[in-house]
C-alpha cells in the first residue's frame, strides 16, 4: 500500500512539473543560457586583449572559471525552481484543499510526502545533471575543456538542489507557499554569500571571518556541496596560476569536499525530511 | 505455557467453537461509522465538545447545524484529517487511525479542488489508484456519466466551473466503490438540477447498501433523503434520532363553531390545544395510530359542533431544528 502510495504520488509530482508553464519556461531559459554560452566560448579562443592574443592555456582557466560561473547560474535556476515547486505542492495543496482528498484515501502522509520529495528529486536532479552535461559538452566542444571530474560535480550539484528542495518543503509544511519559496531561496542566497565571506576571511588570515563560512556550510550544506562541485569541475592548475592569496574568489575552490562533511550532508537531510514528516503528519487540514 | 501443556485444544467440531463460531456471525455488523467523545479545541476556542455519534451501514445519516457549529471539524475528525484532542473513531470497523480504515471511504470536502493540471478522467484514476481499488475503465466512465461529466472527461480540470468541479468531487467520491460516503455541503455550488442529481445519487447509495453521512444547510435535502438526523450546535450534539422520533409530534388545525364547553373538554382530551378565533390546533400524542382524528371529528359533531375544516399539520424539519437551536441558546443564556 506505502510503496503504490509513494509511486504515484512521485508520478504526480513529475506530471504536475512537465504540465506547468513554468517549467517550460525554465527549460527554454536553460536553453537560452546554453546557447549564449556556446557562442561565449567560441570567441574566447583567439580572444584579442590589450595584453595580447590569449594562449590556449590562459583560454583554459577562464573556461575553467566561466564553467563554474555557468554551473552557479544554473544550480541557482535548479534551486529557484525546486524551492517554487516545492513549495506549492505542500503548502499550496493545503492551502487550496487539493490536499483534503487525497489525504482522506488510505494513505500515509509519510509516504504522500515521500512521493512528493521523489518526484521533486527527480525533476531537480534530473534538470541539473543534464543540463550542466550540456554545459560540459559546450564548453568540451568549443574550448577543448574538459572538468577532472564531471560525474562527482552534476552529483555534488544535484546534492545541491535536493538539499534545497528538502528545506523548501519542511518551511511549506510549517508557512506559506510564497514565503517558504522565499525562504528557502533567500538562506540558499545567504550560505552563498556568508561562504564567500568565509573564503575571503581565509585569505586574510582573519579566523573570526573564515569562521562565517564554516558555521554557514554546516548550517545549510548547499554552500558547501556547491564547493564541492566546482572543485570537481575547475581545472587543477587554476588555483595554482590564481596563488594561493586568491582563496576567496568566488569561483575557485581549494579543497574537495571530505568525507566527513558529505556525512554530515547526508545525516542533515534525513533530520530535516524527518522533521518535514513529522510536522506534515502532526499537521491539521 | 506451551501447548502441550494446555488442555486439550478445541477443534472446529466443538460444539463449544460452532455455537461461538455462530455467534460471531449474528453479530450486528460493526457501523460503518462511529465516534465517542470527540473534542477539539483551537486555541482557546473549543470548536468541538464531546460529540459521539454513529452512521449504520446502509444508512443515511444528515449533520445538521448552525454555521459554526462544528460540523465540518467532525467529519475531518472522523476522516483522520484533524487530529481530536481527544475522543475514539471507529472507520468501518477499524480504528480511525489506521489509514486502512480509510479504503472503503469516499470523501466531498466542503473546499473541494482538483488537481487543475489533470483531466477529469486522469482525477479519478489518481484516487481509483491511491484507494487501491481495482475498477475497470467503463465504470469510471460510469461515474463521470452519473455527475454529468462524461462529455469532458478528457478536459483540464483548470478550466472548469465550480459547479462542474463540485460535479467532479462526487464523482471521485463515488469512483473507487465505496461502503461509505461522507459529503460536506454536496450541493454548495450546484444549480438546482444538480441538487436533485445529488439527491438521487444518495438515495441509489442507500438502495445498494452504502452508508452517507451528509451536512447540508439545506434542510429539504436533508428530510427528503436520511434516515437520521444529528443536529450539532456550538460543537454538541443538540439532539439525534430518526426523523420520525425527530418530527414525532403531529398536530391537527381544526376550523370550528358553536364549540360547547363539552366540546372543549374532548379537545383538550385528544391533546393540548392552542385556540385562535375559531381555529383550534390539536398536538397529538406521537403513539398515534391514525384513530385520533376521526374519533375526534366524529365526537365533536355528535356535540353538535359544527366543523368547517380539518387541517392535519406536520412540524417540518426546519421548525424542529429552530426549536432544538433555540431551546440551547436559551439555555445557555440562562
Amino acid at each position: 500500500m506505502t510503496a503504490r502510495t509513494v509511486l504515484t504520488v512521485a508520478g504526480l509530482t513529475l506530471r504536475e512539473a512537465a504540465r506547468r508553464r513554468v517549467v517550460w519556461a525554465l527549460l527554454a531559459l536553460t536553453v537560452v543560457l546554453l546557447a549564449l554560452s556556446a557562442w561565449g566560448f567560441s570567441k574566447l579562443v583567439g580572444l584579442d586583449t590589450e595584453l595580447g592574443t590569449m594562449t590556449s592555456g590562459e583560454a583554459r582557466l577562464v573556461a575553467s572559471l566561466l564553467l563554474n560561473l555557468i554551473m552557479f547560474g544554473l544550480s541557482l535556476i535548479a534551486a529557484i525552481g525546486t524551492a517554487f515547486l516545492a513549495g506549492p505542492t505542500l503548502a499550496g495543496e493545503l492551502e487550496s484543499g487539493q490536499a483534503l482528498v487525497l489525504l482522506a484515501r488510505p494513505v500515509r502522509r509519510s509516504a504522500v510526502l515521500l512521493g512528493k520529495w521523489l518526484g521533486l528529486v527527480a525533476f531537480g536532479c534530473g534538470y541539473v545533471v543534464l543540463a550542466g552535461l550540456a554545459q560540459i559538452l559546450v564548453v568540451g566542444a568549443t574550448v577543448g575543456y574538459w572538468p577532472p571530474a564531471p560525474a562527482t560535480g552534476l552529483a555534488l550539484l544535484g546534492a545541491e538542489t535536493v538539499v534545497l528542495l528538502t528545506l523548501a518543503l519542511l518551511l511549506s509544511s510549517v508557512v506559506s507557499t510564497m514565503a517558504s519559496g522565499i525562504v528557502a531561496v533567500g538562506l540558499f542566497g545567504a550560505t552563498w554569500v556568508a561562504g564567500v565571506v568565509g573564503g575571503l576571511g581565509q585569505a586574510l588570515g582573519n579566523d573570526g571571518v573564515a569562521r562565517v563560512g564554516t558555521v554557514s556550510r554546516i548550517l545549510l550544506p548547499t554552500d558547501g556541496l556547491w564547493r564541492g562541485a566546482m572543485n570537481a569541475f575547475q581545472d587543477p592548475i587554476a588555483l595554482v596560476q590564481m596563488g594561493p592569496g586568491e582563496g576567496g574568489f568566488p569561483f575557485l575552490s581549494e579543497a574537495a569536499l571530505s568525507p566527513a562533511y558529505l556525512a554530515w550532508a547526508a545525516v542533515w537531510l534525513a533530520m530535516v525530511w524527518g522533521l518535514t514528516a513529522l510536522s506534515f503528519s502532526r499537521r491539521d487540514v | 505455557m506451551s501447548t502441550a501443556d494446555a488442555p486439550a485444544l478445541a477443534g472446529p467440531g466443538d460444539p463449544a467453537v460452532r455455537a461461538a463460531a455462530r455467534l460471531v456471525r449474528d453479530l450486528p455488523p460493526s457501523p460503518a461509522l462511529w465516534c465517542d467523545g470527540l473534542r477539539k479545541r483551537y486555541g482557546r476556542r473549543t470548536a468541538v465538545d464531546g460529540v459521539s455519534l454513529s452512521v449504520g451501514r446502509g444508512e443515511v445519516v444528515g449533520l445538521l447545524g448552525p454555521n459554526g457549529a462544528g460540523k465540518t471539524t467532525v467529519i475531518k475528525m472522523l476522516l483522520g484529517l484533524v487530529r481530536p484532542d481527544a475522543g475514539e473513531v471507529m472507520v468501518l470497523g477499524r480504528p480511525g487511525s489506521d489509514p486502512a480504515a480509510r479504503a472503503g471511504v469516499g470523501y466531498l470536502p466542503e473546499l473541494f479542488r482538483y488537481q487543475p493540471w489533470l483531466t477529469a478522467a486522469e482525477v479519478l484514476d489518481l484516487h481509483v489508484r491511491l484507494a487501491g481499488a481495482d475498477v475497470p475503465r467503463d465504470e469510471r466512465h460510469g461515474c463521470l456519466e452519473l455527475v454529468g461529466l462524461a462529455a469532458r472527461a478528457d478536459d483540464r480540470v483548470g478550466g472548469f466551473s465550480k459547479g462542474m468541479q463540485q460535479r467532479l468531487g462526487l464523482a471521485v467520491a463515488l469512483v473507487a466503490r465505496p461502503e461509505l460516503v461522507v459529503l460536506d455541503e454536496p450541493t454548495s455550488a450546484l444549480d438546482p438540477l444538480g441538487r436533485a442529481d445529488v439527491r438521487d445519487v444518495v438515495l441509489a447509495l442507500r438502495e445498494r447498501g452504502v452508508a452517507v453521512l451528509l451536512n447540508s444547510h439545506l434542510i429539504g435535502e436533508v428530510e427528503r433523503v436520511c434516515d437520521r438526523v444529528v443536529v450539532l450546535d456550538r460543537g454538541r450534539v443538540a439532539a439525534s434520532g430518526t426523523l420520525a422520533e425527530l418530527l414525532g409530534q403531529r398536530e391537527v388545525r381544526l376550523h370550528l363553531t358553536g364549540v360547547v364547553p363539552a366540546a372543549e373538554a374532548r379537545l383538550a382530551m385528544a391533546g393540548p390545544v392552542e385556540r385562535a378565533g375559531e381555529w383550534s390546533t390539536v398536538a397529538l400524542p406521537a403513539d398515534d395510530d391514525g384513530t385520533a382524528v376521526p374519533d375526534l371529528v366524529a365526537d365533536l359533531v355528535a356535540l353538535g359542533v359544527r366543523v368547517h375544516a380539518v387541517e392535519p399539520a406536520r412540524i417540518s424539519l426546519e421548525e424542529r431544528l429552530l426549536g432544538i437551536l433555540r431551546a440551547g441558546s436559551g439555555d445557555g443564556r440562562s
